[in-house]
């Protein structure tokens, strides 16, 4: 019901799809929202994280569901093999995203303390895409994982393309 | 309103690694919604969590708005000596809550 309202209020020139959330909270009318973010500003956002160190493939495990049918939570577990010493440990993880609005998913600082480099969260994913997850250790180098995630329903930021 | 939700063990031994479990129920509006009417509805998000070990800096995160609503952390600390947990979530409009949880270290 809630889209036949708001088809109702989009003029003829400016028809486009809308999406509903699925809560039924709000309908987001497509066209009049900031372009979203591409690979590029991907790989813009991981340049301001290494700032130009080389990033190796490795170490990082990204595990995501390959198939979720519903954008708005997606579990995410980000782990880093380490020995978690003084020594030898993971600073930072930094997750990253193609298609949402925004390049950044999270960052998340540990250190030695943490004994165990893995960090679990829930995140929304606007669309079919690859996500990225660095981490940085103690040695200055940093090390990566992709995951490919399709997603059925968009989180409701979205337009469905 | 906002209310925290955290698991930390009741005890452990020294040098255990122990999981730490936290959410905050928060809308985390990500600013890239509009009303039936277009207005785009303002971002309202947590950015930032950080939880200390008796006073010691363990963990942080900054969020974005990426994170589901009701933003849901999950990450390790190994258990040096008794005392609490202090967790922080700051984030728009002056957003900031606080929760504590103790562990006994034998």
């Amino acid at each position: 019901m809630t889209q036949t309202i708001a088809m109702q209020k989009l003029d003829d020139a400016n028809r486009r799809r809308v999406l509903v959330c699925g809560a039924g909270a709000v309908a987001a009318l497509v066209g009049l929202r900031p372009a979203r973010a591409t690979p590029d500003m991907m790989k813009a956002a991981i340049r301001d994280v290494v700032k130009g160190a080389p990033v190796r493939v490795g170490k990082v495990k990204l595990d995501v569901p390959p198939l979720v049918e519903n954008g708005n939570t997606v579990p995410l577990t980000v782990s880093v093999t380490s020995a978690m010493t003084e020594a030898e440990h993971v600073v930072s993880i930094h997750i990253f995203n193609e298609k949402n609005p925004q390049p950044n998913v999270g960052n998340f600082y540990i250190g030695p303390r943490a004994g165990r480099a893995q960090v679990s969260t829930r995140i929304r994913l606007a669309d079919t895409q690859t996500l990225t997850a660095i981490a940085k250790l103690s040695d200055g180098s940093f090390w990566s994982a992709t995951a490919d995630v399709v997603v059925t329903l968009a989180a409701c930021t979205e337009e469905a393309t | 309103m906002a209310s925290a939700l955290i698991n930390v063990p009741a005890t452990a031994k020294r040098g255990d690694i122990i999981e730490i479990k936290a959410l905050m129920s928060h809308i985390m509006e990500t600013g890239y919604r509009h009303t039936e009417t277009g207005e785009v509805i303002p971002r309202d998000i947590i950015t930032s969590f950080t939880c200390r070990y008796n006073g010691v800096e363990v963990f942080r995160a900054d969020l974005f708005p990426a994170s589901s609503a009701n933003p849901f952390i999950s990450f390790f600390t190994t258990a040096t000596e008794s005392g609490t947990f202090e967790f922080k979530w700051i984030g728009d409009r002056g957003f900031q809550e606080t929760a504590s949880a103790n562990i006994s270290v034998s």
